[in-house]
């Protein structure tokens, strides 16, 4: 009795430990970021872009705007095919156990698999070789978004599919028993219905765009002027920091700049957390 | 509501063997039967769900109206023969587009016409004065009770001629299953009605006809009795219908 006890005890402790370290780690790494960093922010910090050059003077408009467009015009390469997979994984392949299509199916999800796996610099390897070599589309927007897609269509295919195959099977027997057919079935039922898992997954995939540097490395360029179009290059925040800390002597502006990330990626956490806690709210 | 012959198959296993039966209109047929005797595979026949399952032949005829079903559009022919599931499953949607989704379905658009359709479903189906004060809350957020008679609202809502209920009150408690067996009595003067119940209770309280189903010796379901209620429950000509009824087995 008192061995278990002990044991017990032993147990809660380590797991007490490992939870503490945990929430410490990521205190201390946050906390050095903003304490560095937050001095550095200021109204100017956001309203100027950088100047350039080994001074690292000026602030990161450009790389906000460049950022936020790149943001957008991945999802929109990546969400049709990304979700339009999934749905067609989910909701019409089941019909093709069995056959060639099946099998070909099961290739497609293996695939899938495995390229979210893939490191994000062989994305940016492959779109460096096609996108700005090949179709000649240089360091752009363009190129660093279609490379962006091919990182977060797997993911977004993944999360899209777990979204749909969460919705409970009964919904699609309701709807079919009253004569819809499969399509006006996905299309009114089980995708609102899959609606918040869905959003999840493509904000977590616009965390990775906005977080990911290697592959823009090598796809946008490094321009720190602001985008004027799609052909444009250019630098994300991320790919911002790097170059402030590895090339110019302004250390605290990539601190800085590194904070403001920060601050972005807490508040499309939460907007996750807000999505998925109404999940739990309303699905009692 | 007719069978003839009728088999089916989950790839090489025969899951129902040769059923053949008349189910009499604008009365409520109940199925009765040990589980996995294929009463739930028997009536998705009717309204051609089990197409969904990859692997499903059949041999024999299912015929509606004289008709039959394997030769009818599935989007008619579910319009004519509305379902009911063992697990209310009303979508997520509010209670107003619940009953309204069948309706939009099949071609009627303005909002006033739905409103018509939509009251009156909801009348038929004993939920109306339970709802009327806020037609757009959730349909999930009713009680189990009332989920299921949204649902039968949902099926009503599309005119049809036939109900199956697939053990519509197998997961309500007692009260909201009764208040169901009485929607159903007053629902067979409009309508003809399929209910499996593995309920026996059930099926002696609210059917007029009773079909009873089991298994052979290749697992495969037969159709032993088909009679009145009364006659099923009273005087079974099959001893084995009586063994199941007087709870000697099952």
């Amino acid at each position: 009795m008192n061995r278990r006890k002990l044991s017990q005890n032993a147990a809660f402790s380590l797991f007490w430990a490992a939870g503490i370290m945990s929430v410490l780690i990521m205190a201390v790494v946050v906390g050095y970021v903003l304490v560095k960093g937050l001095p550095g922010i200021s109204f100017d910090f956001f309203t100027t872009s950088p100047r350039g050059g080994l001074s690292g003077e000026g602030g990161i408009y450009s790389t906000i705007v460049t950022t936020f467009y790149l943001v957008v015009v991945t999802l929109a390469f990546a969400i049709p095919p990304g979700v339009g997979a999934a749905v067609y994984f989910s909701e019409y392949s089941g019909s093709t156990v069995g056959s060639l299509t099946g099998k070909l199916v099961n290739l497609a999800r293996f695939g899938v698999d495995t390229l979210a796996g893939v490191p994000s610099i062989v994305f940016g390897l492959f779109g460096y070789a096609v996108f700005v070599t090949a179709m000649n589309l240089g360091f752009s927007i363009l190129s660093a978004s279609m490379a962006g897609a091919c990182l977060i269509i797997p993911v977004i295919i993944r999360t899209t599919e777990d979204a749909l195959e969460s919705v409970p099977s009964g919904y699609r027997e309701g709807s079919l028993a009253l004569g819809a057919n499969r399509w006006e079935t996905t299309w009114k039922v089980v995708l609102p219905a899959a609606f918040r898992g869905i959003s999840t997954g493509i904000l977590l995939s616009a965390g990775r765009i906005v977080s990911e540097t290697a592959i823009f490395f090598v796809t946008l360029g490094g321009s720190y002027r602001v985008p004027h179009s799609l052909m444009s290059g250019g630098r994300t925040m991320a790919l911002h920091v790097y170059y402030l800390a590895m090339e110019t002597r302004a250390f605290d502006r990539a601190m800085s700049t590194a904070a403001v990330l920060v601050g972005l990626v807490v508040v499309m956490n939460l907007g996750i957390n807000t999505i998925t806690g109404r999940i739990t709210g309303k699905q009692r | 509501m007719s069978t003839r012959n009728y088999s089916l198959f989950y790839g090489g296993f025969k899951a129902l063997n040769r059923i053949s039966i008349q189910i009499p209109s604008n009365r409520i047929t109940a199925f009765i039967g040990p589980s996995g005797c294929g009463k739930s595979s028997f009536l998705r026949s009717f309204n051609r769900m089990n197409d969904l399952i990859p692997g499903v032949t059949t041999e024999g005829e299912v015929c509606i109206d004289g008709r039959n079903v394997a030769d009818e559009d599935v989007v008619q022919l579910r319009k004519k023969v509305g379902m009911v599931f063992q697990r209310p499953n009303p979508f997520p949607k509010s209670v107003f587009e619940n009953v309204a989704y069948g309706p939009k379905l099949h071609g009627v658009k303005n909002r006033s016409d739905l409103a018509v359709v939509v009251e009156k479903s909801l009348k038929r189906a004993a939920l109306w004065d339970e709802v009327k004060d806020d037609l757009h809350k959730s349909g999930m957020s009713l009680s189990g009770g009332q989920q299921q008679r949204l649902c039968i609202a949902r099926a009503i809502a599309v005119e049809p001629e036939v109900i199956l209920m697939d053990e519509p009150a197998s997961a309500l408690d007692p009260v909201a299953t009764l208040k169901i067996e009485e929607l159903m009595n007053e629902l067979k003067a409009n309508y003809t009605i399929a209910i499996v119940t593995h309920n026996m209770q059930q099926a002696a309280r609210v059917s007029d006809y009773t079909a009873f189903m089991l298994t052979d010796e290749n697992r495969a379901g037969n159709l032993i009795e088909f009679g009145t209620t009364k006659q099923i429950f009273t005087t079974p000509s099959d001893t084995r219908t009586e063994d199941y009824i007087t709870g000697r087995f099952g």
